[in-house]
Order: C-alpha cells, then sequence, then structure tokens
C-alpha cells in the first residue's frame, strides 16, 4: 500500500477530474478507490481472481469479472479516457495484444512495470541468482510473472507498434530517475497513445 | 465483521393477501380488472421506509421465499435470505410477490374469473415482465414503499429486476441480475415452445380449460417439466449424478426406466405435475420468450438502458448454457455504456443454471459483499 502511494500520485496527475476510467487487473480496487476519491473518476476494474472480485465489491468500486487474456471485446472504442494497468503487465502472456485492446477502448493508456535491468536486479544476476526485490518480490519458481522486460524493451516494442510515449517517469525508491533510468529505476510508468492519434 | 452469530432461519411465514380493485393495464393490450397478489415479508419495514428489498421469482417459484410454511415447506431462497445471511433480514425488509399469472394464490389461471364465476383456464389474459413490475409497484405502494433498496432476482427473476430500474428509475436503488439474460435466444425459446407443444397436445389439456373437466394435463406438464430440468443442470453435473447408471447391471432392452438419468427425470416431471398449473406453465415461459427491453430501441440495449438510475449487480454461472454468461456480459457492457454503476462476477460452480439458487461459498460471498455495501 505505501509502496504504492507515488504510483497513484503520477497516475492520478495524469487524470482529469469526472473521466471515464478503465484499470485491468484492478486487484482489490484501491487505486480506483483512490482515483474517485481524488479525480471523482468515473472507474471501472477489470479482474479475474475470485478473491479480489469480493475485495473488490467490499470496497464498493465496480468491477468486471473477465480474463483479459481474451482481450476487451465487448468494451467500446474509445469509451474510456484512461486504460491503466499497474504493475499487471509482466503477468500478461499477451503482451502486444493488450496494449492495442487498451489504446483501442482507451484514448491514452498508463502502464507500469518493474524494470528487470534496475542495477539491483543485474547485481543478482551477476551473482548467479534470480532478482527478487520489493518490486519483483517472487522466487522464480512461484512468480505469477510471466514477462521479463527493461524499459529499453518496452520503449522498442512501443517503436514497433506504432505507440507513442507521451510521458515516461522512472522511479527508485519512489524518487525520480532522470538520468540512466535503465539502469537506475526500479519501476518505470508510462502514459501512451496511438501514434498520431 | 458484523457476524456475530451463524446465519439463522426467518422461522415460521404466514402468507398474506392484498386485492387490487384498479383494474391493470397490460403491455398485450388486455386488462385485469381487479386481482389479487400473494406475499411474504421478512425482517420489519425501517422508519424512513428506505431497508425495502424485492425479490422476484423465477418460472417455478413463488412468494415463498424464505423461511418454513405450517407444512414445513421451506422458501426456495432460504439460504440466502435470513438474519445473519447475505440478504440480511436484521438490516433488510424482504418481500416475496408470487406473479400475476402464478399457481400459488395470486389471481391466475386457476382463480375465479368474476365475469364467469369459473376458473379464468385460457382465458387469463397474457402477461409479461411489465405487467409483473407494475402489479409488484402497486403492492409497493400499499407497504408504503417509495423506493426500494434492492431489487433481486435470478433467471426470469433478473429479468424483472432488469425490468423494474426501467420502468420505475426512481424506485430501485440497486438491483441484483442473477444467472439472467437481456432477452432469450432462439434455442431458448426453442426449448419453451416444446414445453408448451407437450402441454398443448396433451388430451387433458382441453384448450386451457380442463379444470372444468375435473382433470389436469399431467403427461403434458410433466414432459415440459422434464425438457425444462435438462436444460437447468450442466452437461457434468448430470454426468457426476447419474453417469450411465443402469437399474439392472446390463441392458434389459425395454423402454421402462433402466437408466437412472430417466428415473430422475420421470420423478421430477411427475412431482411438479402434481402441483403446478399448466396454464401457468404456458404463460409464464410466454413471458420469458416476450421479454426484450431493446425491442423498441431497435435492439440497441445501451440506449434502452440510458433511463435507469440504479446500481448493478451481475452474476452469471460459468456451467449456464441456458442463459449462459455471456448473455450477462450482455447486460454488463450495455449497463458500463450507459454510465451505469455495475460490477460482474462469473462464478465457477459446477451446477448449470440451477447453481443461483445454490449456496456456492463465492457466489454467497460476492453477494455478501456487494449487499454489506447497500445503504439504507
Amino acid at each position: 500500500m505505501s509502496f504504492h502511494r507515488f504510483d497513484y500520485d503520477v497516475i492520478a496527475n495524469w487524470i482529469e477530474p469526472g473521466e471515464r476510467v478503465l484499470d485491468l487487473g484492478c486487484g482489490d480496487g484501491s487505486l480506483l478507490r483512490y482515483l474517485s476519491d481524488v479525480r471523482q473518476v468515473r472507474g471501472y476494474g477489470v479482474e479475474n481472481d475470485p478473491e479480489r472480485i469480493v475485495a473488490c465489491a467490499r470496497n464498493g468500486i465496480n468491477v468486471i469479472q473477465i480474463d483479459m487474456e481474451q482481450g476487451l471485446a465487448g468494451f467500446n472504442d474509445g469509451f474510456f479516457h484512461h486504460v491503466i494497468m499497474s504493475l499487471s503487465l509482466q503477468a500478461m502472456r499477451n503482451t502486444q495484444g493488450i496494449l492495442a485492446e487498451m489504446l483501442r477502448v482507451g484514448r491514452e493508456a498508463v502502464v507500469s512495470f518493474p524494470n528487470f535491468a534496475y542495477w539491483r536486479h543485474r547485481q543478482s544476476i551477476l551473482n548467479g541468482r534470480m532478482p527478487v526485490s520489493k518490486n519483483l518480490p517472487y522466487q522464480w519458481y512461484d512468480t505469477p510473472n510471466v514477462r521479463f522486460f527493461t524499459i529499453d524493451d518496452f520503449d522498442s516494442l512501443c517503436a514497433g507498434e506504432g505507440i507513442a510515449i507521451r510521458e515516461r517517469l522512472a522511479f527508485d525508491e519512489g524518487k525520480v530517475i532522470v538520468d540512466e533510468p535503465n539502469f537506475l529505476a526500479s519501476v518505470a510508468l508510462y502514459r501512451l497513445a496511438r501514434a498520431g492519434g | 465483521m458484523q457476524e456475530l452469530t451463524a446465519p439463522q432461519s426467518v422461522g415460521p411465514v404466514v402468507p398474506q393477501r392484498a386485492h387490487f380493485s384498479e383494474p391493470l393495464p397490460l403491455k398485450s393490450g388486455g386488462v385485469l380488472p381487479a386481482y389479487d397478489l400473494v406475499y411474504e415479508t421478512y425482517g420489519s419495514l425501517n422508519a424512513e421506509r428506505s431497508n425495502a428489498v424485492l425479490v422476484c421469482h423465477a418460472l417455478s417459484g413463488s412468494h415463498h421465499v424464505a423461511g418454513t410454511h405450517a407444512n414445513g415447506s421451506v422458501g426456495w431462497w432460504d439460504n440466502l435470505v435470513g438474519p445473519g445471511k447475505p440478504l440480511d433480514t436484521r438490516r433488510f425488509f424482504v418481500i416475496g410477490v408470487n406473479n400475476l399469472g402464478g399457481c400459488y394464490g395470486s389471481s391466475g389461471p386457476n382463480s375465479i374469473n368474476p365475469a364467469s364465476g369459473k376458473p379464468w383456464g385460457a382465458d387469463f389474459p397474457f402477461v409479461t415482465v411489465e405487467d409483473w413490475v407494475d402489479a409488484q409497484a402497486r403492492l409497493a405502494d400499499r407497504l408504503g414503499i417509495v423506493r426500494f433498496a434492492a431489487v433481486v432476482g435470478g433467471s426470469l427473476g433478473g429479468m424483472q429486476a432488469l425490468s423494474w430500474t426501467l420502468q420505475y428509475p426512481d424506485r430501485v436503488a440497486h438491483a441484483l441480475v442473477i444467472a439472467s439474460a437481456p432477452k432469450l435466444t432462439a434455442q431458448n425459446i426453442a426449448f419453451n415452445e416444446v414445453a408448451r407443444q407437450a402441454i398443448l397436445k396433451d388430451p387433458e389439456f382441453h384448450a386451457g380449460h380442463y379444470y372444468e373437466h375435473g382433470v389436469v394435463p399431467t403427461r403434458g406438464l410433466a414432459l415440459a417439466r422434464m425438457v425444462g430440468h435438462i436444460t437447468y443442470l450442466s452437461d457434468d453435473s448430470m454426468d457426476q449424478k447419474f453417469g450411465r447408471s443402469l437399474r439392472h447391471d446390463k441392458p434389459v432392452f425395454s423402454y421402462d426406466v433402466e437408466f437412472e438419468i430417466e428415473s430422475y427425470l420421470r420423478y421430477q416431471g411427475d412431482k411438479f405435475a402434481g402441483f403446478f398449473d399448466a396454464n401457468t406453465y404456458l404463460l409464464t415461459t410466454k413471458a420469458l420468450d416476450y421479454y426484450d427491453p431493446a425491442f423498441d430501441y431497435a435492439g440497441d440495449l445501451t440506449a434502452a438502458l440510458r433511463r435507469a438510475k440504479a446500481d448493478y449487480l451481475v452474476v452469471s454461472f460459468t456451467t449456464d448454457w441456458r442463459f449462459a454468461p455471456s448473455r450477462s456480459r450482455e447486460i454488463v457492457y450495455a449497463l458500463m455504456h450507459s454510465d451505469r454503476r455495475v460490477s460482474y462476477a462469473e462464478i465457477d460452480c459446477p451446477a448449470g443454471h440451477d447453481s443461483f439458487l445454490l449456496d456456492d461459498p463465492q457466489y454467497h460471498a460476492v453477494l455478501r459483499a456487494y449487499i454489506d455495501n447497500i445503504q439504507v
């Protein structure tokens, strides 16, 4: 929760009051709860974990139980101002598919993910072990993450997919990293749009 | 959290009856000159009259939602409604109503037509989901309820909950639409038609006036129920319960009961035909077939839902093929695109359409979490 705070603040700053927001992989709904408190958004979350569905209902946020890996069929083009995926992209198999879907149903997408090339992770690999950190808190055998990628990897994917990066902020320990983010930042947040859109 | 005691039954309940002498205009163009509604209530209405919840029944349900009748019969949704249960009668005033055209005491084909002094039979007018909701609204007026905290229903009951929010947008705060659909598919209507033909072709149907002949089209009604029952269960649950079990160890080459599933279906059919009314079955399946709130909006459900003001919980079950999850999702997306607050849970329960009557832990956890947040 405290780890998420700066993440939430960045996202809230990218969102206008009263917007329609879709949060993919919304967990217990705490980000949406926060955004409806500080930005009065019309928020909907997407989850597929039964316990998190109950947690969202308890939290009083709108949650829709579907499997995002199947895409967002049923969601109209451009209905949402922002489609958010906070620290979940690395747990999705169909990376390109979901990014395309986010930019189909949303005018902008907000994506955050742990940077695999963070220097502590590199150090861990050099020492012969898979990284375990605040942002990658799992062991290799029990991690829900299926894609391991870096800030540079993601930039290159966006270029290849015709996705415009409108803004990128990189962080370590809640502090903005300006120089050498691919080495020094543990988490990155992106504001994305269709190139030319 | 607020669980202090184990969930309990509401205990003994006695149905009540309300007579309405103001004619009810029906969607078919007909008019019901006067009618009775039989209903039950559980819990008590608070001083602000803000804690009322209406529970709408499905095809074969009734006003007897919870608690126990003197004859020992337990309400059909007793696992949901009661002190400490997800729909907690310590907080809410819960109402169950037998719909018009029913056979459990509200005016229907087996009640007396005041014009003729004989049972209505086939002359009872066609009633629709919208007509039921209108009648329920008049009962709400009678009970002094301006706005329901929630209207709840499964299957055909879910259609009534949805319809409430469209017919009386200002009178419903929350709608819980469970194992339902925005309209039936051709396949669904087809099943209903087979059921109706079984009744209509029974020699003892007598064009719907069998009461006067002192007979009941039990064979047709039993067949109708057998067809229906198949569609309420999932392939897996039927296989698990009965598989290919035989009465005798090997085939005996007869049309008598051999497979256990045959025995089960015949038993269910005969039992149902012993208490349910064939004309009510016909009327109710037609009400299901006709329901289509998007009909007047060129099939655009989002446009049809735009006048709603309620918040929604939509629930479906993965193994329900009669009212499949994809049908619930249609409702969810249409509500979302009309800017309604809506949550949707798809429960992984093996029991098919009938799951909505069971107390699957995830299902009840979702209902409890949602209902706990309803302000009264």
